[in-house]
């Protein structure tokens, strides 16, 4: 797979390590009342989706960015990667 | 119960002589092809090898008929035909190693319970051992598996290389010290477990309906009644889901979300060769394993890809880095040509071990997240799954591969690697 990064263009799928589900962004917050059950489901379930799935990879052997990737698990086809860093912003984290 | 194979008839050497001098007319097809009925006791999702072996045990030793398996292609079609088809039970935690020795068992005597030629064969499987720290922990895991009724070895270096005097000893990176084995490990051949255990239960009287896909949960009140199929509605008292690679997808038609993602692991053979690869071999440097299929092909594999994936087939990556584990190991490997290469799909849960357990919904029982690890445990899922179904108790070996492990803080982590699914 090659995954076309924002900031440094197509790059091999093998210099990233993957780490999973895009949703590993919304960490819950700990003083929610019902932080254990929303923590176990946030480290715990996921998804899964065959089809469309939007996930972390991190480019270890390159600048190091976190991108959130959408990619199709059925095809393998990339249809879109961003930075970790604006997806999370425009979710409002990170102030 | 003797299984007589009612409307195949019992295999036997007398009967192979008695067909040939009638030139083979009186052989009948294995199973039949029913269509389904309205309802039945209890369905099971997914005619794989754990669904076809659940349905063989309610059957002989529950005396559970009234059951109808139920596969959206052909049965065999996917993992249990696409895996590796090693048995073992070297496992090192108190959850999973009972289980796992408990399956084993049940892979000796197989072949006369279901009166089916799976070639079973026990060649043995060895951990290769590199480092003075591997020896300690190899010394500790075999240990274990003793303390649970399973056969274990610690070989030193001379007694590997007697045995396979072809690895690489002296890799300077990687020597072999030693190695961890276990006879009663091997080899089975995996479209014949699904076979024999299709014709098994079909003699009892259990539908094996295919091409015919779940489409939906009939849930109300938190209780389900049945389930949607391409053939139309069956009523079920209980639902047995054993779709393992495609649980996630299953499990959210009755709005489950699940500790599992769907992971793709390659497996690769070569061309025939003379023997030479007397049982399977791990290495233990880096993730590769081989063993010789009775064909001659070297059937060997690694790592999974690491990501998501329902696609049944990998990239390249993981082929060169599975290669390079066999180069390091054995150089020889480097000569013989691959002749295929495919993917499975893995149910890779968050701590590396499997689910055996009920669901909240009411009827509805799930049985999953096998990792790369599920085709040893066919027949010990299947009698396990089967005690659930009948008796709505866990089985004595997996009252630990529970769903709220996670939630509760008792996970199984052979590995040790915490929830990431694609490092377990």
């Amino acid at each position: 797979m090659i995954i076309n990064h924002p900031l440094l263009g197509p790059r091999d799928s093998a210099e990233f390590t993957y780490l999973g589900d895009a949703s590993l962004i919304d960490r819950p917050d700990w003083q929610d009342k019902r932080a254990a059950s929303k923590f176990y489901e946030y480290q715990y379930l996921r998804d899964n989706p065959a089809g469309q799935h939007q996930e972390l990879w991190y480019h270890e052997a390159g600048d190091r960015s976190w991108l959130v990737v959408t990619r199709n698990t059925v095809t393998h086809e990339i249809t879109k990667v961003e930075l970790a860093r604006d997806v999370a912003k425009a979710r409002g984290r990170s102030k | 119960m003797k299984v007589t194979g009612k409307n195949s008839g019992r295999y036997s050497a007398l009967r192979l002589v008695k067909e040939a001098l009638i030139n083979h007319r009186g052989w009948k097809p294995a199973w039949r092809n029913p269509q389904p009925k309205k309802e039945y006791d209890i369905v099971i999702v997914g005619g794989g090898g754990h669904g076809l072996a659940t349905a063989h045990y309610l059957a002989s030793k529950f005396n559970i008929t009234s059951v109808a398996v139920i596969e959206k292609g052909w049965i065999g079609g996917g993992n249990v035909g696409r895996n590796t088809t090693i048995i073992r039970s070297n496992y090192l935690l108190d959850g999973n190693e009972p289980f796992y020795e408990f399956s084993l068992k049940l892979w000796e005597g197989l072949e006369q319970d279901v009166n089916y030629n799976a070639m079973v064969s026990q060649r043995g499987i060895l951990n290769l051992i590199h480092t003075d720290a591997q020896r300690d922990a190899y010394r500790r895991r075999g240990n274990a598996m003793m303390l649970n009724g399973a056969d274990a070895e610690l070989l030193n270096a001379e007694q590997v290389r007697a045995e396979c005097p072809f690895l690489n000893f002296d890799n300077n990176r990687f020597p072999i010290k030693g190695g961890l084995a276990q006879r009663r490990g091997g080899t089975v051949r995996h479209d014949a477990v699904a076979w024999g255990y299709a014709r098994s239960a079909d003699s009892y009287g259990v539908d094996i309906i295919q091409n015919c896909e779940v489409t939906g949960f009939r849930i109300r009140n938190g209780k389900c009644s049945g389930v949607e199929t391409s053939k139309g509605f069956i009523n079920a008292k209980k639902i047995g889901v054993a779709v393992a690679g495609n649980s996630g997808k299953v499990m959210s038609m009755a709005g489950m979300r699940l500790p599992i993602e769907s992971h793709v692991l390659q497996a690769f053979v070569s061309e025939g060769l003379k023997p030479i690869i007397p049982g399977v071999i791990t290495f233990g440097a880096g993730h590769f394993y081989v063993s010789q299929s009775d064909k001659g092909g070297l059937v060997f594999g690694g790592d999974i890809d690491g990501y998501n994936s329902y696609a049944q087939r990998g990239n390249l990556p993981v082929v060169e880095d599975v290669c390079e584990g066999g180069m390091a190991l054995m150089p020889m490997i480097g000569r013989a040509r691959l002749l295929r290469m495919w993917g499975g799909i893995m149910d890779m849960s968050m701590d590396g071990s499997p689910i055996i357990d009920r669901t909240d919904i009411g009827g509805l029982y799930f049985n999953g997240g096998w990792c790369y690890g599920g085709f040893k445990a066919t027949p010990g899922s299947g009698w396990v799954f089967a005690h659930l179904l009948a008796t709505d108790k866990p089985h004595r070996t997996a009252t630990a591969l529970r769903f709220d492990r996670f939630q509760r803080g008792y996970m199984i982590d052979e590995k040790g690697s915490g929830a990431q699914p694609n490092l377990h």
